[in-house]
């Protein structure tokens, strides 16, 4: 199939190819987010999905530039996938034909013709499609598992395989009435999609950064409900690294004012006034709706459904509130290698402050300020203040007289600090094992354990605590 | 106790017994520590068992104070005032004492807030903490100790740099008591009137030194506080009808302290007017207190036990009059200084108040026929007669006649006062534990030998008696082994033999002045020498070189505070300074000249040619 594929060196090719590295490079997340419908099918994990939504694609665009190369040597069974693959091909083939007969029947200026034929027409392609994408789907479900893997396999390659992107201009931008049935059917698709998707590769992202441009204040905010719309985007979509696409490109955009800037350079109808301004000034005339965000996740405070459902101010604060809640913490600080969070900018909040924690609790938990490890100690049961390393110096234990025992306390001690900023892996190892121990507040102090005071009594019995009776008392005057 | 230690000898019966016997012999030897110290120090046996049964620690020295809480883990009171060197470690240390209900801090200045959170974490049964001092403890460490040690009783920040903030967890303690706010400044009457707490359980409020507070913030601070039992405002707002007023509904009070407050005789005569009588009642050096106030108060608080007019120097016969005729159960009387009550005044309370207890009448006009009515108060048990320079042998001798329970003796600068005095009270009053017979000419070491025949006494005060010698006090040093403070500054006559005796039998001595003695770098490094030793005053010791100093320096280790001349302080070695000071020890350098006379100032002179000035 490669070889009929010739005119792929466009640019927009080359561009697409340059993001799909730059997606893959962050493990791949799919951008179901600012995707409008069509275009929601054509981006997937799959290369032979991929193809076939492009040659979709082009059938309904009815300007097929040909195919793309088949796929690469993958780790199934190769066999049985070129059967099911050159079967649907040729289903392809077949539906392509119809297709173009259809367009030749309207090219030839058959303009009165009745309505139903066109129904027929439209009834017998979303039956063909229907049946390519069921097939397809089976096709493709079995092989979900190796996913990963292939993907993961294949990027250091550079192979990427048959992924490609359709245009999505004539879709969107140039409204062609016979697209009705198309777009009808991709929307189906693109739901099949979403459903194969699931759980497939979507725990694996790494967002990219993005800066903290506000904080979610929306505390002490209140709107009865009912006041506002309420808005739920999916987590794919707040997942996704960009929420603004260019429809010409496909370029992603974190920012609608970005893409607008990108716009200008797909053409001076870009370029007016009314084109770059801000969408949401246009509606200023009409009564503003308040718009509020909720969590997709059931259960969470956040979420519309909650009994003490609080909304989100603004997509900002969705994503953020989302990242830090539902997700893993993935970004782990450079300095500290202890702090781990999910969003960007609070790891480079934190590596800011980092290495000025001196408040210290026996949990392993820094902090900048005494009040803030005030307010954790008062919280958590059992955790205490951990005394820095320092202060050993002092007189009381650094005397000469210090025993195996102080040592051990000392090392226990030692233990606790650990968590101190400076540490280096194995630091954090100790941490860790601190951490265990902190479950039980009677472990603290392990290395002090009551079994060895027992028998530190009689080691100590030559020198009592108090030397102050007759029998002890040391005359040092000879 | 030494016939267990013959037994341990031959065969170990203790072993034949179980450790709860042993803990039950133990809970017998209580009242009696050095019992319980033999015991213990008799077998290493019985030595883990004694300190796992221990309760209460006191320890005197900070460096065994980590392997000590270790093997005492048991403990249930520990007592670590003035630990001055004792840093978080220490408190961290402390924190493992689960069981630990009572903890004094006072003066450990090197304790923050983090240690005091381990403490809070780690004693969660606390009822008692004294942070009496803890500069370094602010609102933080105090909220945190309130949140989690729900059971405290009692709780003294006095002079913590703690501000408003820390009082609203405080008052929320269910089972709050006794609070000590003596000397916060930061506390003020704006911050005490925001207050929304209060607290039903307090009993002792103590806001002594509390400058910036009137009768306003008082009450927003003791609203709600029913049970209101005592109210200690020393040196703090004006005593005046106001204030009077507004304590007037806490009908429970039994005990107020205005020592030291400016008061109004319109505050006392409302104070008159409360409905319950007080128990305890303290005026001392009260300037404004007069004949007519004072008489009118005590008719209404019949109930009176404690009476302090200290300084009252308006009051007269009067007051006395009134006083004794209307609270007959009184049991403690300070009059100090009361100049212008007549003699005959002082034989109403022989005559009215048998049950006294504590008299205090330094200088007075009391003479013997005072003496010999009070030798009535068969309880008396501390009888202050300083500065009393009409009372003779005569009068002690009625007291040591009568008053057996007697503990407490002041004699100083009591003139008349000879040996034939001394020798009578320490036959009749057998159970005296503290003596001051300073500045005496007419002592000699026959008061000493006589002394030595209470095996009680713990403060000796023989400072500026110039005819005791080494001979007396060697009879106290093998007489008196609980002998824990000794003031023999300006003894010329006491020598190196005294100290050999001391530091051989005296192992109780904790505070020694040896300003003036004959004693040299042997005697002084022989005292150092005893384990106990916190607090050592050298001045002017002539036989003393910089060498047997900074021996005897190094020798002590539990010392903890040492004022020297500051002319020594050149001639001994900076980083030995600096290492005893590591350990705790605070250097007081003084640069007095050296005084030949033994009444410099005149005493003497002044007192015996004209009493009548104040």
């Amino acid at each position: 199939m490669s070889s009929e594929n010739p005119s792929f060196t466009d640019f927009n090719l080359q561009q697409r190819q340059k993001q799909q590295q730059k997606w893959e490079d962050a493990m791949i997340s799919p951008p179901f987010g600012g995707f409008n419908q069509a275009s929601e099918s054509g981006y997937l994990l799959l290369s032979n999905r991929d193809n076939q939504t492009k040659i979709l694609d082009h059938q309904e665009d009815g300007k097929s530039t040909g195919t793309l190369g088949t796929n690469k040597v993958q780790d199934w069974d190769p066999r049985a996938m070129l059967s099911n693959l050159s079967f649907l091909e040729e289903k392809i083939h077949h539906l392509q034909d119809l297709v173009h007969l259809f367009v030749g029947h309207k090219g030839s200026g058959l303009g009165g013709q009745d309505q139903l034929i066109t129904q027929q027409q439209q009834f017998l392609i979303t039956a063909d499609l229907t049946s390519i994408i069921v097939q397809l789907i089976s096709t493709t479900g079995s092989l979900l598992p190796s996913v990963k893997h292939t993907l993961s396999a294949d990027i250091p390659n550079g192979e990427l395989g048959g992924l490609l992107f359709p245009p999505m201009a004539g879709m969107n931008c140039s409204p062609q009435p016979q697209n009705g049935g198309g777009s009808k059917v991709s929307d189906q698709s693109s739901k099949m999609d979403v459903a194969g998707d699931c759980g497939a590769g979507q725990s694996h992202f790494i967002e990219e950064h993005e800066t903290k441009e506000e904080e979610d204040a929306d505390e002490g905010e209140y709107l009865p409900p009912g006041s506002y719309d309420i808005l739920q985007l999916e987590k794919e979509e707040i997942l996704a690294p960009h929420s603004h696409f260019c429809a010409i490109c496909g370029k992603g955009f974190k920012r609608d004012a970005n893409l607008r800037m990108h716009m200008r350079g797909h053409g001076d109808e870009y370029k007016t006034p009314a084109a770059l301004a801000k969408p949401t000034k246009e509606s200023s005339s009409d009564p503003v709706v308040i718009k509020r965000y909720s969590c997709p996740f059931s259960g969470c405070k956040r979420n519309k459904d909650h009994k003490k459902f609080q909304p989100l101010k603004s997509l900002l604060c969705v994503k953020n509130h989302y990242k830090r809640t539902h997700c893993d913490k993935s970004y782990t600080c450079s300095r500290c290698h202890t702090k781990k969070f999910s969003v960007m900018a609070d790891l480079k909040t934190h590596e800011k402050h980092c290495g000025k924690d001196n408040w210290l609790c026996s949990c392993g938990t820094t902090f900048s300020r005494k009040d803030k490890l005030f307010g954790h100690i008062a919280l958590f049961q059992g955790h205490t203040p951990a005394i820095p390393v320092e202060e050993t110096r002092g007189p009381a234990v650094s005397s000469d007289k210090m025993d195996g025992k102080e040592a051990s306390n000392k090392v226990g001690n030692i233990n606790f600090s650990f968590g101190s900023p400076a540490a280096t892996g194995s630091g954090a190892k100790n941490v860790m094992e601190v951490n265990e121990d902190a479950d039980d507040p009677s472990s603290y102090f392990s290395p002090l354990g009551f079994d060895t005071c027992n028998f530190g009594g009689f080691h100590e019995f030559p020198r009592p605590p108090f030397d102050d009776s007759e029998s002890s008392f040391s005359f040092l005057l000879s | 106790m030494k016939t267990n230690k013959k037994t341990t000898s031959n065969c170990n019966p203790f072993d034949f017994l179980t450790e709860e016997i042993i803990f039950t012999i133990l809970d017998y030897l209580n009242d009696d520590p050095f019992s319980k110290k033999s015991l213990s120090l008799t077998c290493k046996a019985l030595y883990s068992i004694e300190s796992h049964h221990r309760k209460t620690l006191k320890p005197l020295r900070a460096e065994l104070l980590s392997r000590t809480l270790h093997s005492c883990f048991n403990l249930v009171e520990i007592d670590l005032s003035n630990g001055v060197e004792l840093n978080d470690l220490a408190a961290a240390a402390i924190a493992e004492a689960k069981n630990l209900e009572k903890l004094w801090l006072s003066r450990c200045k090197l304790i923050t807030d983090m240690g005091i959170g381990c403490v809070a974490v780690g004693c969660r049964k606390l009822r008692l903490i004294c942070l009496k001092w803890c500069l370094k403890v602010s609102d933080l460490g105090l909220q945190l100790l309130a949140l989690k040690c729900k059971e405290i009783r009692s709780l003294d920040l006095s002079y913590l740099q703690i501000t408003e903030k820390c009082l609203p967890s405080i008052l929320q303690l269910q089972h709050l008591e006794d609070l000590v706010l003596e000397g916060c400044l930061g506390i003020d009457d704006d911050a005490l009137s925001t207050l929304q707490q209060s607290c039903k359980s307090l009993k002792t409020l103590n806001m002594s030194n509390c400058h910036n507070h009137s009768h306003v913030g008082l009450s927003s601070l003791i609203k709600g506080a029913e049970n209101l039992r005592e109210l200690t405002l020393a040196y703090g707002p004006a005593i005046t009808e106001d204030l009077a007023k507004c304590l007037h509904t806490f009908s429970g009070l039994r005990l107020v302290k205005f020592d030291g407050c400016l008061v109004k005789c319109s505050g006392v005569r409302a104070i008159g007017r409360w409905p319950r009588s007080l128990k305890e009642l303290s005026f001392s050096k009260c300037s404004g207190v007069e004949d007519d106030s004072l008489s009118f108060l005590v008719q209404a608080h019949k109930e009176l036990t404690k009476l302090d007019i200290t300084c009252c120097r308006k009051i007269t016969y009067d007051s006395v009059d009134s006083i004794t005729s209307s609270c007959r159960s009184l049991t403690s009387v300070g009059m100090e200084s009361c100049s212008l009550v007549p003699k005959e005044a002082f034989i109403l309370f022989g005559q009215r108040c048998e049950l006294i207890e504590e008299l205090d009448v330094t200088d007075t006009k009391i003479d013997d026929e005072g003496l010999k009515s009070i030798s009535r108060c068969s309880k008396l048990s501390s009888l202050k007669l300083g500065i009393c320079l009409n009372i003779t042998d005569d009068g002690l001798k009625h007291i040591g006649s009568s008053c057996s329970k007697l503990k407490e003796l002041d004699l100083y600068r009591s003139l008349g006062i000879t040996d034939e005095g001394i020798a009578a009270v320490t036959f009749g009053c057998p159970e005296l534990e503290i003596i001051n017979i300073a500045y005496n000419d007419k002592i000699t070491d026959s008061s000493l030998i006589s002394l030595s025949r209470c095996s009680r006494l713990r403060v000796l005060e023989i400072r500026g008696c110039p005819h005791v010698s080494s001979k007396g006090l060697s009879s106290i040093a093998v007489g008196c082994r609980q002998l824990a403070v000794l003031d023999i500054k300006k003894c010329f006559n006491i020598n190196d033999n005294a100290m050999l005796q001391l530091a051989q039998f005296s192992q109780n001595l904790k505070q020694i002045n040896l300003s003036y003695c004959s004693v040299t770098d042997v005697g002084l490094l022989a005292l150092t020498s005893m384990n106990r030793l916190q607090n050592i005053t050298v001045l002017h010791l002539r036989g003393l070189t910089p060498n047997g100093l900074a021996a005897a320096l190094l020798t002590c280790r539990g010392i903890t505070k040492v004022k020297l001349h500051a002319s020594f302080k050149p001639l001994l070695p900076k980083s030995l300074l600096d290492y005893i000071e590591a350990h705790g020890c605070v250097f007081h350098w003084r640069d007095k000249a050296f005084q030949v006379e033994m009444d410099p100032k005149g005493w003497k002179l002044h007192f015996g040619k004209s009493p009548e000035a104040p």
